[in-house]
C-alpha cells in the first residue's frame, strides 16, 4: 500500500529504538528526555482554546495545514505525557491529511504504552490523538 | 472470642494480592484509600456462595433460598453488632457510600422544605457534595460549606456560625480521603443536635481504620462501602436511627420493599426492606459479613495505632526530601499521606512509581474543591492499611527518589 509508507517507516524506527531498553524505567527515562528536549508549542497557543482537558494532565494542541501537509504542535503539563506527544508528533507531523485520517498508530502498543492511550487513563492523550485526526479530516474538507 | 495480638506478618499472609509481582517487582499497595485488598476468607466466601449457596432471598420455600436468606440476614446482624447499632433493622444494604448518601439525600430530602439548610465541609468527597447540590436544586434548599484551615482542619468556629435552627442536616467526612484528617465528629454531632439538625457521617475512610460505635458517636446516619473494608465491591451500608428511617419515604420502588401491591394502593414493607427494592447484591451482603468476621480477628485499637505510626513514619521519611510539600498536616491524622514535589506533576511521579511496583493514587481524589483551596491540580497520595509495613515505606522512598531524579 502506497499511503502511510512514511508513517509506517517512522513507527518501525521508534519500535526499534525502544527495543534497546531492557526495562520500564529505561523506556520512561527516554520518554522523559524526549519530553524535556522538545519545545512543542508556541506559547500563544497554550490557552483554553487549544486545551484538551484530561483528569490527570492537560494537553494543548495546535494544528494547521501547510502546503498540503499537517503541521502539529502540542504541549502538556506532565512530562511523560509531553514525551509521548513528542512520539506522536514525530509520526504524524508533516504527513498528508489523508494519511493521518486513515493511520493506524500500531507503535503505541508495540512499545508498551497503550495504557496511556486507554480511555480510562484520562491524561488528555486520547483526546489529543482524536483531535489530531479530526483536524486532518477537517482540512480534507476545506 | 480471644483476639490475637496484632501481627502484621500474619495479617499479610491472608491477602493473596499482596504476594504478587508487577513489572517484575514486588507489589507495594499504597492505594487503600481507593479500595482495600481482600483476605482469603472473603475470596473463599464469594466462591462458596456462587458454587453452592446461590439462590434468591426472602421469597423461596426451598433449602438454598432459606440458607441464603439466613446468611444475608446474619451478615446484617454481624454489621449491626460491629457498629453497635441498636437493631439490625437500622442496617440498610446499599451499593456503597455514594449510594447510601444518595438514598438519604432523596428520602430524607423529601421531608425538607424550601429555605432549609444543609451543611457540609470544604474537604468533602464529590460523593458527599453532588447529591446535596442536586437535592438543593430540586427542593430549593441552601447548601453551606464549613471552611478549613491550611493544615486541613475544619474551622470549628465557622461551623458554630453556620449552625442555626434552619440547619436540617450536617454531612461530613469522618476521615478525609485526600488529607487523612480525622475530624472531631463526636463534638460536631453534639453541636448539630443542639440546633435540632441531623448528622450524616461519611465513614468511607473510617470504617477500616478504627472501631466505630454509632451509639457512642450518636450520629443519625453512618455510611460506608464494603470494598474499602476488605469486602466485595458493589455493596455498602447505610446505618440510620430507626425512628428517622421509619419517618423517611422509600427511595426506590420494586419487589421486596412492598407489603401489599394493588393498582389502587401499595403499602410498604417495614425496615430494613423498605429501602432495599429488588434483588439485593446477595453475594456482596453475605461476604461483607465475612469481611467483618475477618475484622473481628484484628485488634482494632492496635491496628489503628499501627496505621497512625505508618502514616507518621511516611511523613518523617518524606520530610527529608527537598522541595516536597505534604498536603494536609492536621494534628489528628491517620493512614493517608498526600504530597507534591515542586515543579513535578503528580501524574509523572505516579507513573514512575507504578513502574517500580508501587501503587499510589494521583490526581484530585474526587475532591476538586479541596484542590482549588490548596491551588494545586492534584497530589500524589499514599494511603495505608494495617497490612502495610515500614519496609514498604522505605522502598517507596527509594523509588520516589529515583523517580524525582529521572524527572528533574
Amino acid at each position: 500500500m502506497e499511503s502511510n509508507t512514511d508513517m509506517t517507516k517512522i513507527q518501525h524506527e521508534i519500535i526499534s529504538d525502544f527495543m534497546l531498553f531492557d526495562d520500564w524505567m529505561e523506556k520512561y527515562e527516554y520518554i522523559i528526555d524526549l519530553g524535556k528536549d522538545l519545545p512543542l508549542i508556541n506559547e500563544k497557543y497554550k490557552t483554553d482554546e487549544y486545551i484538551i482537558e484530561g483528569c490527570q494532565s492537560k494537553v494543548w494542541l495546535h494544528a494547521a495545514l501547510i502546503d498540503g501537509k499537517m503541521d502539529y504542535s502540542a504541549d502538556s503539563d506532565a512530562i511523560i505525557t509531553k514525551g509521548i506527544i513528542g512520539l506522536l508528533i514525530r509520526v504524524m507531523n508533516h504527513q498528508t491529511p489523508e494519511e493521518i485520517a486513515s493511520s493506524d498508530l500500531f507503535f503505541i502498543s508495540e512499545i508498551g504504552l497503550q495504557e496511556h492511550l486507554s480511555p480510562s487513563r484520562s491524561n488528555g492523550l486520547v483526546g489529543m490523538v482524536k483531535k489530531m485526526k479530526i483536524e486532518a479530516i477537517k482540512s480534507l474538507n476545506q | 472470642m480471644q483476639i490475637p495480638p496484632f501481627n502484621v506478618r500474619e495479617i499479610r499472609e491472608q491477602f493473596p494480592a499482596l504476594r504478587q509481582k508487577i513489572y517484575g517487582k514486588n507489589l507495594i499497595y499504597f492505594d487503600n484509600g481507593a479500595t482495600s485488598q481482600k483476605p482469603q476468607v472473603v475470596i473463599d466466601a464469594i466462591n462458596r456462595y456462587y458454587a453452592v449457596e446461590n439462590a434468591n432471598i426472602h421469597r423461596g420455600v426451598h433449602y438454598l433460598s432459606q440458607r441464603a436468606t439466613t446468611e444475608f440476614e446474619a451478615s446484617r446482624i454481624r454489621i449491626q453488632k460491629h457498629l453497635n447499632a441498636r437493631k439490625s433493622e437500622e442496617i440498610i444494604f446499599t451499593k456503597g457510600t455514594t449510594d447510601s448518601i444518595n438514598l438519604v439525600a432523596f428520602s430524607y430530602g423529601e421531608l425538607l422544605n424550601k429555605g432549609d439548610e444543609i451543611i457540609i465541609s470544604a474537604m468533602e468527597h464529590h460523593g458527599n457534595i453532588v447529591p446535596w447540590q442536586m437535592l438543593c436544586a430540586r427542593k430549593g434548599l441552601v447548601l453551606k460549606v464549613i471552611p478549613i484551615n491550611t493544615k486541613g482542619e475544619i474551622i470549628q468556629e465557622e461551623y458554630d456560625r453556620l449552625l442555626s435552627n434552619k440547619t436540617k442536616l450536617v454531612s461530613v467526612i469522618h476521615i478525609s480521603n485526600t488529607l487523612g484528617t480525622v475530624n472531631p465528629v463526636k463534638e460536631m454531632i453534639k453541636k448539630a443536635h443542639a440546633v435540632g439538625a441531623k448528622f450524616l457521617l461519611d465513614g468511607a475512610q473510617s470504617i477500616q481504620h478504627m472501631k466505630i460505635d454509632v451509639a457512642d458517636l450518636d450520629c443519625d446516619f453512618y455510611v460506608f462501602s464494603g470494598h474499602k473494608v476488605f469486602g466485595p465491591t458493589g455493596i455498602g451500608v447505610l446505618y440510620g436511627k430507626e425512628a428517622l428511617l421509619d419517618a423517611m419515604p422509600p427511595y426506590q420502588g420494586g419487589g421486596d420493599m412492598i407489603e401489599k401491591v394493588t393498582f389502587e394502593k401499595t403499602t410498604y414493607n417495614h425496615l430494613p426492606h423498605k429501602f432495599e427494592a429488588g434483588t439485593p447484591h446477595i453475594a456482596g451482603g453475605i461476604c461483607l459479613g465475612t469481611a467483618f468476621e475477618f475484622l473481628s480477628t484484628i485488634d482494632l485499637i492496635e491496628s489503628e495505632a499501627y496505621e497512625r505510626e505508618l502514616a507518621h513514619y511516611a511523613e518523617q521519611v518524606l520530610e527529608t526530601f527537598e522541595d516536597l510539600t505534604i498536603i494536609g498536616t492536621a494534628k489528628n491524622k491517620t493512614s493517608v499521606v498526600s504530597f507534591n514535589v515542586k515543579g513535578l506533576h503528580p501524574f509523572d511521579i505516579g507513573t514512575l512509581l507504578d513502574k517500580q511496583g508501587i501503587a499510589v493514587r494521583t490526581g484530585h481524589h474526587c475532591t476538586q474543591p479541596l484542590m482549588d483551596f490548596y491551588k494545586i491540580p492534584g497530589t500524589v497520595r499514599a494511603s495505608f492499611a494495617f497490612y502495610n509495613t515500614k519496609e514498604e515505606i522505605d522502598f517507596f522512598a527509594e523509588a520516589l527518589e529515583k523517580s524525582i531524579n529521572i524527572l528533574r
